[in-house]
């Protein structure tokens, strides 16, 4: 019994081994989406929206690709992406839409009075279920839509410049155009 | 040819710790008393080699040689002085350096200051440290080399991340670091341990002071974090549950059990087996810490350079470190004699709640750094774990753990009286509850969770003035008796009392953080707004230049009742070469509460927006912190470490032969 408890520890850490092993293949990137989201169709939704009393939900969206971006006022990197997203936001094709994810309504309303408001319309996910829906990681996640309201790529993490030019703003005109 | 001097002396490293890691070893299995003492002089020659290598890259970064590849992608000809010696390990090839700097000085530290183990204790200690520094080694030659030639040298660097250009660079890092490696000591002690099959109280007594040691200078090492974050980021914020914080923090809160099982150990020769394991994870988990920050495996605001190559190479580290260990200590374990018995109501079965309760609390916060990973390999939900989680997991596995450490020290070794012991905390309790019905009646309607973490923290304040008031028998016997018992008690016995009563400081501060006040306007010049009973005027906003940046520095003068209370300079500050803005808060404190400015971006019409913050007993969470860290030292000068270690350690020498 004794030797059996003491190989606990040895066991337990092969298994997280394991864990960390798995993580480093090749090819793993936590920033990935599992390509099963991939050009399905994006989880429905129906948030109170964060200024008045409407509604942000998926099927009043569709019509035009769309750029979902779920932030929170708790969250650092999204304040770091968010001179970005304004920027993003001040392009005539960009559909740009938040998701205040598990987020009191007030916090994330004075979170975008200090920064400035990059969105066209701000879903209230208070509880986290849209974000589990969507799959979302962590906060900030960017996902882009398309007209028909398939999932076509998905940011984790803060955006960065690059990956606004070489890949977010050219999928959009793709998409656009077609 | 510095550089190259450099990485020479690197490499020449790495071939003494090969014979630092081997030759004792065999050396301590023969009994060659020659062999034995080959690991001391190799531990002060790596020591040596290790601190050129790191000279000859500070020199290359203090005179901006860019033919390095390191100095030039991290480095700027502008960026002050201070900030070129400190950039040094401001990114990942750097901050290995002084990863195996501060493991090179502490296992030359355990060679200088070793004179009362017995040599073939010491020669195995000395010999682990050699293995560990030899993986590491291997790791940065083969895949972080700082030491990396250009072909084409740039003219000028990429200059260093403006949110590192802080003095709080100079300082966290290294003491971060050195907690982190010095609990390789106690790991060295208990592998070696394993290996001779022999743990006992003299063991406890040499452990210890290196364990207490590195706990200190974790403990600056995380409060200095945790300041910086709460200075630089602007929004007041101090702890943020990311991955790299947890990351320190777990090996904290295993390595504050260590500490505590240790005093079984050392006072009642048992509770060996779970010290050891202890040693071992305290360690494992600085290493784990590091895997998880530099391999990528983890999304994080601390961004390292990531490297699959580099995280493989690191995964084979633990494996040998981590995994050699347990395993080692899964064949020796169960050989080890157990010690004395004592009741579960005793200071044993209250060190043992303690250790429990730390363990599972870091636990959670394990759970919590890695569910992500986790769920993904089992192909499930993608979820985030953030503060929510902790809030609820940690915080209520803190909140019993904190009235444990109030009664504890009460307790009597062997078996304790619990009813006396609560019995004899009588004023702690009035002392609290008048506090908290104070406190409640002040701020009624407020939240209560946070008005009973300071009735708490109080209680607790009180528990430790109460054990300490018992101790020295003060209102029993005459004073002049209490005195003379005061200036007798031991320095272990101070250093306890501070360190909790440290706790009890910084538990005060973090619940009165849910008291504070925020307000967040758009001024113009001469505009100003209120924020709890202050008055803030934004007098002006000017550009100023810096070294490497140009600034708008805000003149703010904040009066409280047309009295004024003092004139601060929030700036936000524009480095040209990294296009990045980063804010330079202002704060007025009176170390009872923070009044925290940060100014914001500027609208077209030349609006400011200013955020002002008011944070009751916010200073409180890092004094606490730095009050425990003292205890530690405290603790740390105690004359049996001194006196008690040497005479033991020749009795136990004479006695027990070395296998």
């Amino acid at each position: 019994m004794r030797r059996l408890i003491a190989l606990l520890p040895v066991g337990l850490f092969l298994v997280l081994a394991g864990y960390f092993a798995w993580s480093l293949r090749p090819g793993y990137d936590p920033h990935e989406l599992p390509s099963a989201m991939i050009d399905r169709e994006a989880p429905a939704f129906d948030l109170a929206a964060l200024a008045g009393d409407g509604r942000i939900a998926r099927d009043g969206l569709k019509g035009q690709p769309l750029v979902i971006n779920f932030f929170a006022s708790w969250c650092v990197p999204c304040r770091q992406e968010h001179p970005l997203l304004m920027r993003l936001a001040k392009q005539a094709n960009v559909r740009l839409y938040g998701i205040a994810y598990k987020d009191k309504p007030e916090d994330s309303a004075r979170f975008l009075s200090q920064l400035g408001d990059p969105y066209r319309g701000i879903g209230v996910d208070r509880d986290g279920r849209t974000g589990l829906d969507f799959g979302v990681y962590g906060v900030p996640e960017t996902y882009v839509v398309d007209a028909a309201g398939h999932i076509r790529k998905r940011f984790v993490g803060p955006l960065t410049e690059a990956a606004v030019e070489k890949e977010l703003l050219p999928l959009l005109r793709r998409l656009g155009g077609s | 040819m510095i550089v190259e001097l450099g990485h020479f002396c690197l490499i020449l490293a790495l071939f003494v710790a090969l014979i630092q890691s081997t030759v004792p070893l065999v050396g301590a299995a023969r009994r060659h008393v020659g062999w034995m003492a080959t690991g001391r002089t190799c531990a002060i020659a790596a020591f040596l080699l290790i601190a050129l290598s790191m000279a000859a890259l500070m020199h290359a970064y203090i005179v901006s040689d860019f033919s390095v590849v390191n100095v030039a992608e991290n480095s700027h000809t502008d960026k002050p002085l201070l900030y070129k010696v400190s950039g040094v390990w401001g990114n990942h090839e750097g901050s290995m350096m002084l990863w195996v700097f501060m493991l090179s000085f502490c296992a030359a530290a355990v060679a200088v200051f070793s004179n009362n183990l017995p040599p073939a204790l010491r020669a195995r200690v000395l010999a682990v440290q050699g293995m560990i520094g030899v993986g590491f080694l291997l790791f940065i030659l083969f895949t972080s080399n700082p030491f990396l030639r250009a072909v084409n040298p740039p003219a000028n660097g990429h200059g260093l991340n403006p949110v590192l250009q802080d003095p709080g660079l100079a300082f966290h890092p290294p003491f971060l670091y050195l907690g982190y490696v010095g609990f390789s000591v106690a790991f060295a002690f208990a592998v070696a341990a394993l290996i001779e099959g022999k743990v006992d109280a003299a063991w406890a007594r040499w452990v210890r002071p290196w364990t207490l040691a590195s706990w200190c200078a974790l403990t600056i090492g995380i409060a200095m974090g945790s300041w910086w974050a709460y200075y630089t980021l602007g929004w007041g914020g101090w702890w943020f549950w990311d991955p790299v914080e947890n990351a320190s923090f777990m090996p904290w809160l295993v390595g504050t059990a260590l500490i505590h099982s240790s005093i079984v150990v050392e006072k009642r020769d048992t509770l060996k087996t779970w010290t050891i394991l202890l040693a071992i994870v305290t360690f494992s988990l600085s290493l784990v810490g590091t895997f998880l920050v530099r391999s990528g495996v983890l999304t994080s605001v601390h961004a390292f350079a990531t490297d699959p190559a580099r995280g493989t190479f690191i995964l084979l580290l633990l494996l040998v470190a981590i995994g050699g260990s347990l395993a080692l200590f899964a064949v020796r374990a169960p050989k080890l004699q157990g010690g004395g018995l004592f009741a579960p109501v005793s200071r044993e079965g209250a060190l043992v709640l303690n250790n429990l309760l730390l363990s599972c609390g870091c636990a959670t916060v394990f759970l919590g750094t890695l569910y992500p990973l986790f769920l993904d390999a089992m192909d499930g939900p993608k979820l985030s774990v953030g503060f929510p989680f902790f809030n609820r997991t940690f915080v209520p596995l803190m909140a019993p753990m904190i009235l444990a450490v109030g009664i504890g020290p009460m307790l009597a070794w062997k078996r304790g009286d619990l009813l006396g012991a609560l019995q004899r905390l009588w004023v702690a309790y009035i002392v609290a509850a008048l506090v908290t019905l104070a406190i409640f009646y002040v701020t009624y309607g407020g939240p209560v969770l946070a008005v009973l973490g300071i009735g708490i923290a109080v209680w607790l304040a009180a528990a430790v003035v109460t054990e300490w008031v018992e101790r020295v028998g003060l209102f029993r016997i005459s004073l002049a008796d209490s005195f003379r018992r005061a200036i007798k008690l031991p320095r272990a016995a101070y250093g306890m009392s501070a360190a909790h009563f440290g706790l009890a400081v910084f538990v005060a501060g973090v619940s009165a953080s849910a008291f504070s006040q925020e307000g967040i306007e758009v001024l113009k010049a001469g505009g100003s707004m209120k924020l709890a009973s202050y008055e803030i005027l934004l007098e002006r906003v000017e550009k100023i230049p810096g070294p490497n940046f140009t600034a708008d520095r805000a003149t703010i003068r904040i009066s409280s009742g047309g009295v004024a209370v003092a004139t601060v300079y929030p700036e936000r500050r524009f480095f040209p070469l990294q296009k990045q803005t980063t804010g330079e808060t202002a704060i007025r404190t009176n170390l009872l509460a923070d009044l925290y400015l940060a100014l914001g971006e500027a609208d077209a019409e030349g609006n400011w927006t200013v955020r002002a913050y008011w944070k009751p007993l916010v200073p409180w969470i890092w004094i606490g912190a730095a009050i425990m860290a003292f205890g530690g030292l405290v603790s740390l000068s105690d004359r049996r470490w001194r006196v008690g270690a040497a005479a033991r350690a020749r009795r136990s020498a004479v006695a027990a032969p070395a296998e």
